[in-house]
């Protein structure tokens, strides 16, 4: 070939991936790639992976420079016009706090996870695969901070959201679903998060985020969330290829395979409950229900994957039916929960006013009016009478989710659902049986589990009361914490909007609060 | 398989009773109370009396219920462990089975949360 000639696309592709790798002459292929045996998975011909996109480097690059440009013009913009002024209410941002703090920082996960599954895969297909995303995941992390540096200078709870990650104890919940996918092989990782997370789950967590942005006049984040979006049709296309290269390539992974679907499924599951409670009770304008949402992209879409994948002997995740049971209460449990213990939360809870909680009576005929709405009215009248109640106890926790264990019996919603084991003479406490049947099979790793209430417990956490506990949090009391209603974001929103009676009552309210 | 591996790896438990203090975990949880949105977790002196769990730290946990009140004692109905129970006020809770990390579920027959709802 002369030195000018173009190469064509095919070329290309084989040039910039596949003749990137090399047989080893003086090393044992073993010891090059040694994580690729442990998880009994048998991979016979690595050429098969299939690479739908034959995206290359250099396309790479200059197609996502222009998305990025894109993107940070508009960022600008949003900024110099003060877009966050023409959000629906400041309650929306309390959404994008927790997107921040939950979800921007498992970006970062994945960027660092796809770096070292790209390391240990032992064919060149699934290495680049994993390099790409893996500078895909750190690109969104970086736009999502961008994005959302905006809205710190107006709101609060935003300053340290990686050093709340790695200590809050409801952050422990995303922290500790990536860390037991990173701690796990690389085909375990990826059956984890690209199919498990991105092909089968992700449309649960980016679509409600991005659709409520938009709902809610939030411009800057629906920017990111586009620009995003073309990376993550890649990446739900390397999930299910990941699936189908495993299975085709030995008979004797198929049940390997589906052990990690039902456990992913479940972690993934248990993981969107933090949406579920977004879309229900923390957008002022609503996108859909949680049920309805789970209803579509899981019962209807989740069932056609699985029909398909059938033909591979694979079945639907164990304990999928539990969802469907739970789908009527998911929300109202998790925001209960928060709103429990929002004196140690980033955010801000409140309670639905009454035209909210007529939408959740007719989202949710069967549970809302008789097991939730009479707990808000509760918790309305001792605010009514000035003494907003808070949970002054710290929760038992679930040790595989890390959530605290306030899921009911999948048969009877007003029955905390109890489940436990005994291992090595010690005693642990699940919320179902997805969470138990994930310990029981791997006890040695989640016997470690990190759970902030014991932590805190230990004197690991800065002290035993809460002032101390939020200091090491690095959560501002009084600030980032507590009721909307007394917020210091509330009184700033009213005064933008020039309602300034309104917001000197909210400040004198903070000050006596 | 206690957990896949590339050798023979053991975790080290982050929770053992050592690590309290002096202290053990209880868990309580008031059975049709879910306005407390999971049970709670203490770290208690294992000879502390079962009385002084009722008199002196129970109170602190539940009294903001408007149940609470109404709560009579001898009513209740206890499980340990998911075993029914009946616990004895004057032994310590180390001495009638209540272990590090042990469960206590308690529910009252007519008290069934804000107006019956199980919160």
């Amino acid at each position: 070939m002369s030195a000018n000639q173009r190469l064509n696309l095919r070329e290309k592709y084989q040039k910039f991936t596949r003749d990137l790798a090399w047989e080893p002459s003086y090393q044992k292929k073993s010891d090059i790639f040694p994580q690729t045996d442990f998880e009994g998975i048998h991979i016979h011909d690595w050429d098969k992976w299939e690479d739908p996109f034959r995206l290359t480097v250099d396309a790479y690059w200059k197609y996502q420079a222009e998305k990025e440009k894109k993107l940070y013009s508009i960022i600008d913009a949003f900024a110099q016009n003060n877009g966050q002024l023409n959000v629906t209410d400041a309650r929306y941002i309390n959404a994008l706090k927790l997107f921040l703090t939950g979800v921007s920082p498992l970006e970062y996960a994945a960027h660092r996870g796809f770096a070292m599954a790209g390391r240990q895969f032992g064919g060149v297909g699934p290495q680049v695969s994993c390099q790409m995303q893996s500078i895909d995941e750190l690109r969104h992390v970086q736009t999502q901070i961008h994005t959302i540096s905006h809205y710190n200078k107006y709101f609060n709870g935003f300053h340290d959201w990686q050093h709340m990650h790695d200590r809050v104890w409801y952050l422990s919940v995303p922290k500790s679903f990536f860390d037991d996918a990173m701690s796990a092989g690389p085909f375990e990782f990826v059956t984890a998060i690209s199919f498990s997370f991105e092909y089968v789950l992700t449309n649960l967590l980016f679509m409600p985020f991005m659709s409520g942005a938009a709902f809610n006049g939030d411009m800057a984040t629906v920017t990111f969330g586009f620009s995003a979006q073309s990376d993550e049709s890649r990446h739900m296309t390397l999930g299910l290829e990941v699936i189908k290269f495993m299975l085709e390539q030995d008979e004797r992974n198929v049940p390997i395979v589906q052990k990690w679907i039902d456990k992913w499924f479940w972690r993934g599951y248990r993981l969107l409950a933090l949406v579920s409670m977004m879309m229900d009770y923390m957008l002022p304008k609503r996108v859909m229900s949680w049920k309805e949402a789970w209803e579509m992209y899981f019962e209807q879409n989740g069932g056609a994957l699985f029909e398909d994948l059938a033909r591979y002997g694979i079945r639907m995740p164990k304990y999928w039916e539990v969802t469907v049971k739970e789908k009527e209460r998911l929300s109202h449990e998790v925001w209960s929960t928060f709103y429990n213990y929002d004196h140690a939360a980033a955010f801000h809870s409140w309670v639905p006013d009454e035209a909210e909680m007529q939408w959740l009576t007719t989202k949710y005929p069967h549970t809302f009016d008789q097991y939730y709405r009479p707990r808000f009215e509760h918790w309305q009248s001792q605010t009514d009478k000035g003494e907003r109640w808070y949970n002054n106890t710290l929760p038992m926790l679930c040790q595989t989710c890390q959530i605290p264990m306030v899921f009911t019996e999948p048969d009877d919603p007003t029955t905390t659902c109890y489940r436990s084991s005994d291992y090595k003479g010690e005693k642990y406490h699940f919320c179902s049986d997805g969470c138990k049947d994930i310990f029981d099979d791997e006890p040695e790793k989640y016997v470690q589990a990190w759970l902030p209430v014991h932590q805190i417990y230990q004197g690991n956490c800065g002290g035993a009361s809460v002032p101390e506990v939020l200091e090491w949090y690095h959560l501002r009391d009084g600030e980032d914490n507590k009721d909307y209603l007394y917020s210091q974001d509330r009184a700033n929103w009213l005064k933008w909007k020039g309602l300034t009676e309104e917001a000197e009552r909210t400040l004198k309210a903070v000050v006596n609060g | 398989m206690p957990v896949t591996a590339m050798y023979d790896y053991q975790g080290q438990p982050k929770d053992v009773q050592a690590n309290f203090h002096g202290n053990q975990l209880v868990y309580f949880g008031w059975d049709k109370h879910l306005m407390f949105c999971a049970p709670v977790c203490l770290p208690l002196p294992p000879d502390m009396p079962f009385g002084a769990v009722l008199t002196e730290v129970l109170p602190g946990v539940y009294g903001s219920h408007p149940d609470w009140a109404r709560l009579d004692w001898e009513q209740a109905e206890w499980s340990l462990d998911q075993q029914p129970f009946t616990p004895d006020p004057q032994q310590s809770l180390e001495a009638q089975g209540i272990h590090h990390k042990s469960l206590l579920r308690f529910r009252v027959p007519g008290l069934d949360g804000i107006a019956g709802s199980a919160s």
